[in-house]
């Protein structure tokens, strides 16, 4: 037996559970929910949709650049640390992401309603109470919160693989700290940071319970859409239409993005 | 700017734990409300383990996220084996496939298995296919790129004379595998598994569109939960879970350390780098 075919019952299982489920979201992509006969007619349906996929998009890029811009300190302050307390930053990075986020989410609701931990605060203060949820910066804040540990782990992930001797040969030759951040630190970061603004966008684009928690009804997201598709107007033809629409939109951005790296992939394990 | 940069990382972290400690707290309020403190009480934990419904859900999250992480393990084990041993062709195609639930958004994973399995279930005339069977296929389907992106790592920086030598020795290939292989390879096997559970243990949007009412996990029915008014005793639970992945992380850390501190040492003995005999 070759060492070759101990990959085979792994490939079978990916062909069989996911290249041709995406097929069949093709195939009911372009059939008719009730003859079954093919028709373009539910990807011209998508048309109608565009504000809300757009409206996703802008929403998980704005979150994706946010996050970058929290993120990179954090990473860059964890990568300075000592090996010990780098694992221990790092498993503290980690650790939300283990932990429900619908109850997370939850939490956030909590303390941002109306009657609201801050706004009872706010309250108690004597001051008038602020609208602090179901509106975009909401909706912005709750994918934020939920996917920054994505950011910071890839970022993290570069930044201690970067050689030392580089900063230094650049500080010798006359580098201001800021010019050896411009000039070094920042464009072998690259990799890492292109790694985290998918992994935010991603998840982030295509989210439907941080909009239902945290927006209203004029932050319908395209995640929503797909998931009543299926659990509540039932037109799954329509739903796999968008879905085949949204994974188009992903590949092209993580294209788009990934042509700024040099191809190097970076897997934060 | 360095202490600066130090506050500012301080209140990151504040953030991430801002949601812990609010539903800390809420599972030692007396009232309903998570927003407002009405007195402490330790009732709902007592309530949370007289409770019949939640337990039970709990156990069917463990069983599917033990179920699939094994599952998941050995077979992604043997095949980030069998990757390495392709041709480069063959080997980018793999990969590619192995990227796929990894870059596409989890709705559309979740909506083309759901498709997959409700069709499935029309050509063997079954009423309702959802149940068991295809969330444990799902969450292996899920599961098995994340242990093959950390075991494929390990593999490369393992000393490919070790395996030669072993055969050298008189092992046969299997021999080779469990007897010398295998240990080098087990942290990235293990953070693989534990990375596989946990990605499981929380899944909801996969598990959202592939489960049954027959069978529930418990992120499943907190989502359902969540559109009634909830019962604080999940904070009670949410509370405890956390006190378990910390403690276990902490143990992994440790375990992690250690390991660090054995592979440096045989390096001093060794004289050479992470332990290769030249």
């Amino acid at each position: 037996m070759r060492t070759k075919t101990l990959a085979a019952p792994y490939l079978v299982w990916m062909i069989v559970f996911t290249v041709v489920p995406l097929g069949i979201v093709a195939w009911f992509a372009l059939t008719d929910y009730a003859t079954g006969a093919f028709t373009l007619a539910n990807l011209a349906r998508v048309s109608t949709y565009v504000p809300i996929f757009l409206k996703s998009v802008w929403l998980a890029l704005l979150s994706s650049v946010i996050c970058l811009i929290v993120g990179y300190p954090v990473a860059y302050c964890i990568a300075g640390t000592s090996p010990r307390r780098q694992r221990v930053l790092y498993m503290l990075v980690m650790l939300p992401m283990c932990m429900s986020f619908l109850l997370r989410t939850l939490a956030w609701v909590a303390l941002l309603e109306d009657t609201g931990i801050i706004n009872n605060l706010i309250r108690s203060l004597g001051l008038r109470p602020l609208p602090l949820i179901r509106n975009d910066a909401a909706v912005v804040l709750g994918m934020v919160y939920n996917y920054l540990p994505y950011m910071i782990m890839p970022l993290y992930t570069v930044l201690i693989k970067l050689d030392d001797k580089l900063i230094e040969a650049a500080e010798d030759l006359g580098c201001t700290p800021a010019r050896v951040f411009e000039k070094v630190t920042l464009p072998l970061s690259v990799p890492g940071i292109i790694s985290g603004l998918t992994m935010v966008f991603v998840p982030a684009v295509s989210t439907f319970y941080i909009s239902q928690k945290m927006g209203s009804s004029g932050t319908t997201l395209i995640g929503d859409v797909i998931e009543s598709q299926f659990k509540a107007a039932y037109n799954p033809n329509l739903g796999a239409a968008l879905s085949l629409i949204l994974m188009v939109l992903v590949l092209v951005c993580v294209a788009v993005m990934n042509r700024f790296s040099d191809g190097e992939e970076v897997i934060a394990l | 700017m360095k202490t600066f940069n130090r506050v500012f990382t301080a209140l990151v972290y504040l953030f991430l734990y801002i949601p812990m400690i609010v539903l800390a707290v809420a599972s030692f309020s007396r009232g309903t409300d998570i927003a407002v403190w009405k007195g402490f009480t330790l009732g709902q934990y007592s309530a949370l383990f007289h409770d019949g419904l939640l337990l039970p859900l709990l156990v069917n999250s463990v069983i599917v996220a033990v179920l699939s992480a094994l599952i998941a393990t050995v077979l992604g084990t043997m095949a980030a084996l069998g990757i390495r041993a392709m041709s480069p062709r063959l080997r980018r195609t793999t990969m590619a496939i192995t990227n796929i639930p990894m870059t596409n958004p989890e709705i559309v994973t979740g909506v083309s298995l759901a498709l997959l399995f409700a069709f499935v279930g029309q050509m063997l005339k079954i009423n309702s296919v959802m149940g068991f069977a295809t969330l444990l296929i799902a969450h292996i389907t899920f599961n098995l790129p994340y242990v093959i992106l950390s075991v494929m790592p390990k593999l490369g920086q393992m000393d490919p004379n070790l395996r030669d030598a072993a055969l050298d020795l008189g092992c046969t290939p299997v021999q080779a595998f469990f007897k010398v292989i295998i240990h080098e390879i087990m942290p990235g096997i293990l953070s693989g598994a534990l990375m596989a559970f946990t990605m499981s243990l929380d899944d909801f949007v996969i598990s959202y569109f592939v489960y049954g009412p027959r069978f529930v996990t418990l992120p499943v029915e907190i989502y359902n939960y969540t559109k009634k008014p909830l019962q604080p005793k999940i904070y009670a639970l949410f509370t405890l879970l956390f006190l378990v992945i910390l403690l276990s992380m902490v143990v992994m850390n440790l375990l992690q350390a250690r390991d660090e501190r054995r592979r440096a040492r045989s390096r001093v003995v060794f004289g050479g780098k992470g332990g290769r005999v030249g």
